[in-house]
């Protein structure tokens, strides 16, 4: 009986383990899926698609245009990628990672059976490939920089074939981040040009169908200089729908090229595109007038990652300063005039006049859209006029009988106020603070400067009085301002490249942002980066003004539109877009 | 048509903008924030339980997001006053005032051609702007006319050398990019210019490279007049070069000069709006008519909102006024019955 049942049992178990090898197998010679959670489409139709400019290459590890990562990131894939509309990490081409207990090593287990869009396998050499070409210093990659952590570039070790292993000098709080954005390059097609010293000019736009491959939802077919680019189906993608039918549903995608804001809106409106993803509050409010009338679907995502604030130029008077700009320099570096300048703008009119409503004032320089990361507890001033006055009276300034106001040497306030040419928002707003700031009694001049004299100004000369100016748009973790707000970085814009801290308080800005850059503990980042949110509204190095929401648009019937405020916007889910009326072929 | 009405008429327009401070009922730079966009307010004699009112009256407008579009608030009505006290301004850069021809009590406020993206009154800027725009071409003009006049005339008269020289010289400036050479001149100025230094910065500009047009007509005219019998009679005779020119060379040019005025008027009007369109001109707050029509540059303007345009069709009245002067003084020039 024993002996019959010991029989049974192990047949039973050599049964179970038969099943379960053969299952394994399946799967590993099906491929390692990723199944996605979205709405359960149908296959075809194209999609066109709205760009400002042509891009200027197909090459990843030198792309630093939005145009050109528009397209390339439609046609590639990373290890782990930040979720846009979670802002959170998920898996991609690693779907699973462990860390060692000190946070410097990552181990991680790549997708099994996936393949590049020209049907080669994918491995873990194709991820030793792809970091040995991003942090090489001759191909010089824009990513380069991100893959250094603790002054040192990462080091990635190959396992097996598919498992791979990062270090790090030194633990870094947003570790998994650093991974998204890092396409993984095909060794097979890019090892011999890296080799020979060409990688760089590699897969320009003249690059044949047949010489490119990549792990994204698309591949590229065809460029037709000034006039399209053309994406086509990449049949060996490695994401399924929840049916389990093949992704992306789309034939093809096609990148048009407007080069003005306007003309964007005037195409999309006719019909000429399916989608357009960086309207302006204006042109939103136009397509909204005839949204009715037309084919498309609007949508106001609320406040994104942009924030638009002024600020003053506190650097140091140098040698050729003349009296009148030492003078100048000495009233923006006076903590109350700063907040008497914060206390007298009208937010919620730039709100209502620049953006027609589709903008969030904010008080702080994380804006709501960052969901992980707004301090949400700063203090949010009600505008006065009077109060701005007290501010102002305290701190020596006085009014002649005219109204204009004084400093204590008697000599009347007044400055100009910079931003660049081109941008109708921001002039607007400079404008409106020139009107706010006239009813302190301080004279505003408002003028434009080109992007380029802008800059130059701003960073290299320091030969200007205040600044209107935006920032954000890439990740939504602190860490990717850390040149903003370490007193020591090229951009930290009021007073860059400092040797030593010129205040306490940027002292303790420093202090916060490098501890949180090393702690793996999120809830003390969040306290850390709180902290730095609170030092900022308290000593308005920047005035923050407002937050404009991201606004998008694409044609009716398109299934799974989800735009996001993280940068792709309504194309971050390319691969599970799908027409639901005009499926089967070309619009 | 005769020169006298239509100079009337000319100086009626000039009054205007020099009244502009008068007959506007708003500070061109006050901003009423919430109403950007405003469409052009309506007068009303009969109000909403249908009483008729003497007096013109207007209502005040409130945004309806709903409609997308102002609504008129009928509870309280705004009268329409004449010679009222308002915002303080002055009279051509001379005397202060602030009593205004018209304007409305509270809540108002009475936009008769709308209001721009900032909620400010586009008629008082529209009167404003053409003090800015009217005048830089009247200056600009009269700047590259007397110019022209004098190195066309000097050329003209002794011919030789310094013809040669000042009509090269005059090629080049005629060959030189304007556009671009204000553009290098703001980029050389420091960035805080006041208002009216960008505005004599225009004049400035567009008449010193607008010399060697009347110059060269101006020049060509006194050279076939020197060499008429009279002036070779009365040079021989011992005229001194100051009589000449006074008594038998001016009475030619000056028609021509007047006629050659009223074309480049137009033309230096034309230049101001368009520097002032491309942001080059005089800055914000002070209403230009190019920058009043810089708005135009985007599409939900242009789309939107007709009452924009009206700085740039006030234009065509204006031109067709100075070219029919111009055919006015060409005929009296020519000696043809006006």
């Amino acid at each position: 009986m024993n002996g019959r049942l010991a029989g049974a049992m192990l047949g039973l178990t050599c049964l179970v383990a038969a099943s379960v090898q053969g299952q394994a197998a399946r799967q590993a010679a099906a491929g390692d899926w990723l199944v996605t959670r979205g709405e359960v489409g149908r296959a075809g139709g194209q999609l066109v698609v709205i760009e400002r400019t042509e891009p200027r290459t197909l090459n990843p590890a030198t792309a630093i245009d939005s145009p050109s990562r528009d397209v390339i990131w439609r046609t590639m894939a990373d290890l782990i990628h930040i979720n846009r509309d979670t802002q959170q990490i998920e898996p991609a081409l690693a779907r699973s990672w462990v860390v060692s207990r000190d946070g410097r090593r990552f181990t991680l287990s790549l997708r099994r059976g996936v393949r590049f869009s020209d049907g080669h396998p994918f491995g873990a050499d194709d991820v030793l490939f792809s970091f040995r070409v991003y942090m090489d210093e001759k191909v010089g990659s824009p990513l380069r920089d991100q893959l250094i952590v603790g002054g040192q570039p990462i080091s990635v070790r190959k396992v097996d074939q598919e498992t791979v292993q990062v270090e790090m000098a030194e633990p870094y709080a947003a570790a998994e981040r650093l991974f998204d954005n890092v396409a993984m390059l095909p060794s097979h097609l890019l090892e011999q040009p890296y080799r020979e010293g060409r990688l760089s000019a590699t897969w320009g736009l003249g690059t044949a169908a047949a010489g490119f491959a990549g792990l994204g939802p698309f591949r590229f077919k065809e460029h037709v200089a000034g006039q399209r680019l053309v994406l086509e189906r990449n049949p060996y993608y490695w994401k399924r729908d929840r049916d389990g039918k093949p992704l992306p549903y789309l034939d093809q995608v096609v990148f048009v090229f407007v080069p003005t804001e306007d003309a964007q809106a005037v195409r999309f409106q006719s019909g000429e595109a399916d989608i357009t993803t960086r309207l302006s509050a204006a042109n939103f409010s136009v397509l909204l007038r005839d949204q009715g009338e037309r084919n498309y679907d609007l949508a106001d995502l609320g406040a994104g990652l942009d924030y638009t604030f002024v600020f003053f130029n506190q650097n140091a008077p140098g040698e050729k300063a003349t009296p009148a700009m030492r003078r100048q320099l000495s009233w923006f570096r006076q903590l109350p005039f700063r907040q008497a300048v914060s206390l007298a703008i009208d937010r919620e009119g730039i709100v209502r006049l620049v953006y027609r409503g589709r903008a969030t004032p904010i008080w702080g320089h994380v804006p709501p859209g960052n969901k992980l990361w707004a301090n949400r507890s700063l203090p949010r001033p009600a505008r006065s006029i009077e109060g701005a006055r007290e501010l102002l009276r305290k701190a020596g300034f006085g009014s002649r009988a005219d109204g204009t106001l004084v400093d204590s040497d008697s000599q009347p306030v007044e400055f100009t106020v910079v931003t660049n040419t081109g941008n109708t928002e921001r002039i607007q707003i400079a404008t409106i603070i020139q009107d706010d700031l006239k009813q302190l009694g301080m004279r505003v001049n408002v003028v434009t400067l080109e992007l380029r004299a802008l800059i130059d100004r701003l960073l290299t000369t320091h030969e200007y009085d205040a600044c209107v100016l935006g920032l954000g748009g890439g990740d939504a973790d602190p860490n990717s301002e850390m040149n903003v707000w370490l007193s020591s970085g090229n951009t930290h814009l009021w007073n860059p490249g400092q040797a030593q801290p010129a205040t306490p308080w940027e002292a303790e800005i420093d202090a916060l942002m490098r501890r949180q850059m090393t702690t793996r503990d999120v809830a003390l980042r969040k306290r850390l980066y709180d902290r730095v949110q609170e030092l900022v509204a308290q000593n308005l190095p920047i005035i923050s003004l407002v937050s404009p929401s991201v606004l998008v648009g694409a044609t009716r019937g398109l299934g799974n539109f989800r735009p996001t405020v993280l940068d792709h916007h309504a194309l971050s889910n390319v691969e599970e877009l799908f027409w639901r009326r005009r499926a089967g072929g070309p619009q | 048509m005769r020169c006298r009405p239509l100079l009337g008429l000319l100086a009626l327009v000039y009054l205007a903008t020099v009244l502009a401070g008068f007959l506007s009922p708003e500070d061109p730079a006050a901003q009423h924030r919430e109403l950007a966009f405003a469409p052009p307010t309506r007068l009303h004699f009969m109000d909403a339980a249908g009483g008729l009112h003497l007096r013109p009256f207007v209502y005040g407008l409130a945004w309806s997001a709903a409609a997308d579009a102002y609504a008129e608030d009928r509870s309280r009505i705004s009268p329409v006053r004449f010679f009222v006290r308002g915002a303080p301004y002055r009279v051509a850069g001379t005397f202060s005032a602030d009593r205004h021809l018209f304007g409305t009590d509270a809540p108002g406020p009475l936009f008769l051609i709308g209001s721009d993206d900032f909620g400010r009154d586009q008629f008082s800027r529209f009167l404003h702007g053409g003090q800015i725009s009217l005048f830089a071409g009247l200056l600009g003009a009269g700047l590259s006319l007397g110019v022209g006049i004098v190195l066309g005339g000097l050329a003209g008269f002794y011919g030789a050398w310094v013809d040669e020289t000042i009509m090269r010289v005059a090629e080049v400036f005629l060959a030189l990019p304007w556009m671009y050479l204000l553009f290098a001149v703001r980029m050389a100025l420091p960035l805080q210019i006041a208002p009216a230094d960008a505005f004599l910065l225009v004049v400035s500009v567009i008449g010193l490279i607008g010399w060697a047009r009347p110059a060269r007509l101006i020049r060509g005219v006194v050279l076939s007049a020197t060499l008429r019998d009279y002036v070779a009679a009365a040079r021989s005779l011992g005229a001194s070069d100051v009589y000449l020119l006074r008594r038998h060379l001016w009475p030619q040019v000056s028609g021509i000069a007047l006629t050659q005025g009223a074309l480049l008027v137009p033309q230096f009007v034309l230049a101001e709006v368009t520097l002032s369109f491309f942001g080059l001109g005089v800055g914000e707050p002070v209403p230009s008519w190019g920058n009043m029509l810089a708005g135009l540059q985007r599409y939900q303007v242009l789309s939107s909102y007709w009452w924009m345009f009206v700085p740039g069709l006030a234009l065509i009245p204006v031109f067709l006024l100075y070219y029919a002067l111009a055919d006015a003084l060409h005929r009296r020039a020519a000696g043809f019955p006006v």
